[in-house]
């Protein structure tokens, strides 16, 4: 027996398997990879939605409404529950079209067709993040108000069974009203007392006549609450918008890396890397991730917006 | 693999499906929304969940396998990579699905 080593006469003799010599799963390396972070990504997001699931759950009677919350399409008046999410999830379904496009391109070795449908992807992500800040700007902004309570259950202003705003019984522009200047409760009971029309739905969506409305807000009202953050939402309860800005958040992160990492492959594209490297499964790579963003929107889509 | 299909067709043919998929859950949001639904659809139950939750979900389950399948490719993988990809997935989500939702609404009486 010489000196060689079992590891180096393995080496000798064999194609060494788990050395990228061989593929066991017929496929490269640097795809499997990518499925594997994708496994963990999914299980992470699975477990946000989930911890979701479990405050809604646990939540039930009081849980906002997610077709009362995100109600506003740009340039148009009025109410529009889902349409806003309904074009980003457009937005982000045809981005993915365009991704499948060039990666389809990019096993032809077409490199011009490469780049047409990568820039679109790009200008399809970017859209899209776009379109997330400014859902973001009017979930902060807030749309009706609402009165806190002392059982940080908030109430809404409603008009007999509709619901209606704190803007609309105080006569204010929703839009240049200077969110600091604090609403006092007792201005709010004032104009319930002079205008019998209106009253407020509690927290489990049960509407309360003008009086027992008056009545309810001398006992329990603290504060009212326009627009949201971490701590107190207009909205209802708490955890509604910390979820909303961690999900929604989280893969918003996701589609801006995305983004980076497009913008990163078509600069290498046009530089002709791959064109050199005699293959394209760069783009095949960090088309897969693309498409898991939009994988993750779908069930994000679903259970935030539409259930 | 996918060198084996000619042309783009089949991608605009996944696209037309999830547009459509999308558009039907979409529509039957606003019709929840402004009460055109039957009341038995929307308020009964089954396991917990409303009979239109069901709907969606599985509206969400196909649109989500088409994008893996097709889009992802792992439709053209091999069975053994294909399982190993799934399984993690099809045997963890529903477990943690399982503990939390039972978890949430059970309540303890005093």
């Amino acid at each position: 027996m010489n000196e060689e080593t079992l590891d180096e006469a393995l080496i000798k003799d064999h194609k060494p398997a788990w050395r990228g010599g061989d593929l066991p799963f017929k496929t490269s390396y640097g795809k499997m990879m990518m499925w594997f972070f994708l496994i963990t990504d999914t299980l992470t997001f699975s477990a946000f939605l989930a911890s979701y699931g479990f405050s809604r759950f646990k939540f039930e009677d009081i849980w906002p409404v997610p077709e009362e919350v995100f109600t506003h399409f740009p340039f148009m008046k009025g109410e529009h529950p889902l349409l806003f999410v309904a074009l980003m999830t457009f937005i982000l379904i045809m981005s993915s079209v365009t991704m499948v496009l060039a990666v389809n391109y990019g096993h032809k070795m077409q490199k011009n067709k490469v780049i047409l449908w990568l820039s679109l992807t790009i200008l399809g992500g970017s859209a899209f993040l776009g379109s997330q800040a400014w859902e973001w700007g009017h979930f902060i902004h807030g749309d009706k108000g609402a009165i806190d309570t002392k059982t940080e259950f908030v109430v809404h202003i409603a008009q007999g069974e509709k619901l209606s705003s704190v803007y609309d019984l105080m006569e204010l522009d929703k839009y240049s009203y200077d969110q600091d200047q604090q609403i006092q409760i007792e201005s709010i009971i004032n104009q319930l007392k002079q205008k019998p029309d209106y009253n407020i739905r509690t927290a489990n969506k049960t509407y309360l006549s003008n009086e027992e409305s008056i009545k309810y807000l001398r006992d329990n009202a603290t504060q009212t609450i326009l627009g949201a953050n971490l701590v107190k939402n207009e909205y209802g309860h708490p955890l509604f918008a910390d979820y909303f800005y961690f999900i929604t958040g989280f893969h918003g992160f996701h589609v801006f890396s995305g983004v980076v990492l497009l913008i990163i492959l078509l600069i290498n594209v046009i530089k002709g890397t791959y064109e050199r490297r005699g293959h394209y499964e760069m783009v095949e790579k960090i088309g897969l991730y693309w498409h898991f963003v939009d994988l993750v929107w779908v069930f994000v889509f679903t259970f935030f917006y539409l259930v | 693999m996918a060198e084996n299909r000619k042309g783009n067709w089949w991608i605009w043919k996944v696209f037309w499906i999830l547009l459509a998929i999308t558009a039907i859950e979409v529509f039957m949001g606003i019709l929840k929304v402004n009460e055109k639904l039957p009341e038995a659809f929307v308020y009964d139950t089954f396991l917990g969940l409303a009979w239109i939750t069901h709907t969606f979900i599985i509206l969400t389950l196909i649109k989500a396998a088409y994008i893996v399948m097709t889009f992802m490719h792992l439709g053209d993988e091999i069975k053994s990579f294909r399982w190993t990809i799934l399984l993690p997935a099809f045997i963890l989500v529903p477990y943690l699905l399982f503990i939390i939702i039972v978890e949430a609404t059970h309540t303890i009486t005093l």
